[in-house]
């Protein structure tokens, strides 16, 4: 074994192009992923181009709410960048600086303010299809966050002026009256009157006024909640039942992580075997009983070769991307055992496709066209196709290490379910099968 | 059949015993029986599909027979294939000492300091196997075989991609190694150089040995002893048995 290593150490070291593919491939993915992760606009850059006058309020009842609350809730949203023309708007948005532009006309209060006609923005934007979609969802977003931020203050402000209508005292308008009595209280007010009116025609009308009193108090009061319920007619509750809440940058690079290891361990495994029947060295290894080296052991020492490079690239891959992005990195152990274990299922894959495809070229080919789909079947998510089709991808994804590897890592990383150990046994599993596979390929030499 | 009858299994180095190989229906060795002393240089000749590279590759260990036996394991006969088994990016060297260690060699540097004396390519011997000509990579090849010092060396086609000179070369080479002890196997299509070379001549055609015998038995069988033509011996010989001589 030994031996045969250094050969293949050997080897690999005079194959340039790979060695420095290996070297440079997880430098500059993990700075790539480690620079789009942390300057990724989880705020958009937007302009905002208010045009509305400073202090113009919208009135509710006797309360007012400043419109330029709304550029705030809007600027809460987004990464504002001030501008102050529609011009200037324009241009940045040509230029790239911005996402988007948002234009708040100078007439949005007078529009909310006549109660017929809804506030209108203007929403500037280009790109191409993708960029356009994630614009517009990332936007629409926004906007819906400000206008339910906006409504809220409005509520709040209806809810004040019915609160003065129901319980009295003072509206606090500048030439409002004073010490209003409230809807509330008019009903035990009247009864008293009542109570010291003879009966006749004034009595019966002042009760039905009581009775009217009472009954618009009662309705009054509602009509906060309904207000409520109107401005958020339905609120979500999230409750998690499988997995654990693994941010998105996290898992991003946990997938980075795992389609290199895939990638680099699968071609190195390929091509080393395939290589050795191109150079029609297999025969001389494994001729006669005993051989100068056994079939089982050449595959171990391809597998193994395999790992330990994608397991290093994996590794360096991964601590550099934790430059960028928090990780646990009290959980080590745990990152190399789901790598290890990862790494030793891909090599097993690789030799397979290197002992079964026999040329070098063609080995590489299948080992990528085969990476690549497994790679993305895996990525499927559950409920975005039909049952029937994502139970196949999942029975696709099962019989192969891509999928292991992202829950191992994930599990190791990120802490995510399902559990370490499944993930491990399964690749533990995996490893045998297509070990035996390769070993069925090996049966004939030439 | 030749003279084989005559010699003596005692001396043999290799002894073959009724060999068949069998794939699928088609039956590619039937009965192949033969045997080689020390120091002589036995040539594999017949047509294409005679199952020349198939009886060098059971001997060789390459691949198992469906029936009969090779008195050596594997182990103790050298092996050099038709497509040099070596790795093009390591130089000569390391190509020797890596088989040496494999074969657990005694003194691996000795070997190869040997093995380069042998194929005079001590000048090279830091070189890339891939970059060496046609020539000196099948001398490399023949090295690799040799590095065990076995008793028995199998060579499959050992000069076909060569040019006359390279060719030259490599008979000097192997003749020596004839000359210091080694029974040397090897199939070839070129009949003249078994006639040159070899000491006997094993005739195969369809699996089957139809001659075992020094070429000028086969020449004298023919009636070509005159003309000392044992290529035209040989399509004659593979005529009388029914055979269609396409290696000539």
């Amino acid at each position: 074994m030994r031996w045969l290593l250094r050969k293949d150490l050997l080897i690999l070291g005079r194959s340039r192009l790979l060695l420095a593919l290996l070297i440079v491939y997880p430098v500059a993915i993990a700075l790539l992923i480690g620079f789009a992760i942390s300057r990724s606009p989880a705020r958009p850059r937007v302009a905002i181009f208010d045009q509305t006058p400073p202090g113009e309020t919208v009135k509710v009842g006797s309360e007012r709410v400043e419109v330029s609350r709304y550029a705030q809730q809007l600027f809460s949203q987004v990464q504002s960048v001030p501008v102050f023309s529609r011009a200037q708007a324009i241009a940045r948005v040509r230029s790239g600086d911005v996402l988007a532009a948002v234009v708040i006309p100078p007439n949005v209060a007078a529009r909310l303010n006549s109660v017929i006609s809804q506030g209108t923005l203007e929403v500037l934007y280009n790109g191409d299809a993708l960029e356009q979609s994630l614009v517009r969802s990332t936007l629409d977003s926004a906007l819906a966050h400000a206008n339910l931020g906006f409504s809220e203050q409005i509520q709040k402000a209806a809810a004040k002026a019915i609160g003065t209508l129901l319980r009295g005292g003072d509206v606090g308008a500048l030439g409002a009256p004073q010490n209003l009595i409230g809807l509330e209280e008019i009903p035990a007010r009247l009864n008293e009157i009542i109570g010291r009116q003879p009966r006749g025609h004034d009595r019966t009308e002042l009760e039905r006024i009581e009775a009217f009193a009472g009954f618009a108090a009662q309705n009054l009061s509602l009509s906060k909640d309904v207000f409520s319920t109107v401005g958020q007619p339905i609120r979500v509750t999230t409750v998690l039942l499988h997995g654990r809440r693994t941010p998105l940058n996290a898992f991003a690079v946990v997938v980075a992580v795992a389609v290199s290891l895939m990638f680099v361990c699968v071609l190195l495994a390929a091509g080393g075997m395939a290589l050795e029947r191109e150079e029609h060295a297999l025969g001389r290894l494994i001729r006669g009983s005993p051989a100068l080296v056994s079939r089982e052991l050449l595959l171990v020492e391809k597998t193994l070769l395999a790992a330990g490079c994608s397991f290093v690239v994996a590794f360096a891959m991964l601590a550099g991307v934790g430059a960028f992005v928090t990780l646990d990195w009290s959980r080590v152990g745990l990152w190399l055992l789901a790598l290890a274990l990862g790494a030793v299922a891909f090599g097993a894959l690789g030799v397979a496709i290197g002992a079964l495809a026999r040329e070098v070229r063609a080995s590489s080919l299948l080992a990528f066209l085969l990476s690549l789909p497994l790679a993305f079947l895996a990525l499927v998510p559950s409920g975005s196709v039909s049952g029937g089709f994502y139970d196949a991808i999942a029975a696709v994804s099962f019989a192969f290490p891509f999928k292991a590897s992202l829950q191992a890592l994930d599990a190791a990383v990120n802490g995510a379910s399902p559990a370490l150990g499944g993930s491990l046994a399964h690749l533990a599993a995996l490893t045998i099968v297509f070990g035996a596979l390769a070993r069925v390929g090996l049966r004939r030499v030439e | 059949m030749g003279p084989r009858a005559s010699r003596s299994a005692v001396s043999a180095v290799l002894d073959v015993k009724a060999l068949a190989k069998r794939y699928g229906d088609l039956e590619a060795l039937r009965d192949v029986s033969f045997q080689v002393q020390a120091g002589e240089l036995v040539a594999v000749v017949g047509p294409n599909g005679a199952g020349k590279t198939t009886l060098l590759s059971i001997v060789a260990g390459t691949q198992p027979p469906s029936g009969g036996s090779v008195n050596r394991p594997p182990r103790e006969v050298g092996w050099a294939p038709q497509q040099p088994a070596l790795y093009s990016k390591l130089s000569v060297v390391e190509n020797l000492e890596l088989f040496a260690r494999l074969e657990k060699v005694k003194d691996p540097r000795a070997a190869v300091e040997r093995m380069l004396e042998h194929t005079g390519l001590r000048a090279r011997s830091h070189e890339p196997v891939g970059r060496l000509s046609g020539g000196n990579r099948q001398r490399v090849n023949v090295a690799v075989g040799l590095i065990a010092d076995p008793p028995v060396l199998a060579l499959d086609e050992p000069t076909a991609s060569l040019d006359p000179a390279q060719r030259e070369r490599m008979w000097e080479f192997v003749t020596r190694l004839a000359e210091r002890g080694t029974a040397v196997v090897f199939s070839t299509h070129n009949v003249s150089e078994a006639q040159r070379h070899a000491t006997r001549v094993l005739v195969l055609a369809e699996g089957r040995l139809l001659f075992d015998g020094a070429p000028r038995e086969l020449l004298a069988a023919q009636g070509e002893a005159g003309s000392g033509d044992l290529e035209r011996a040989l399509v004659t010989f593979l005529e009388q048995h029914g055979e269609r001589a396409e290696s000539s």
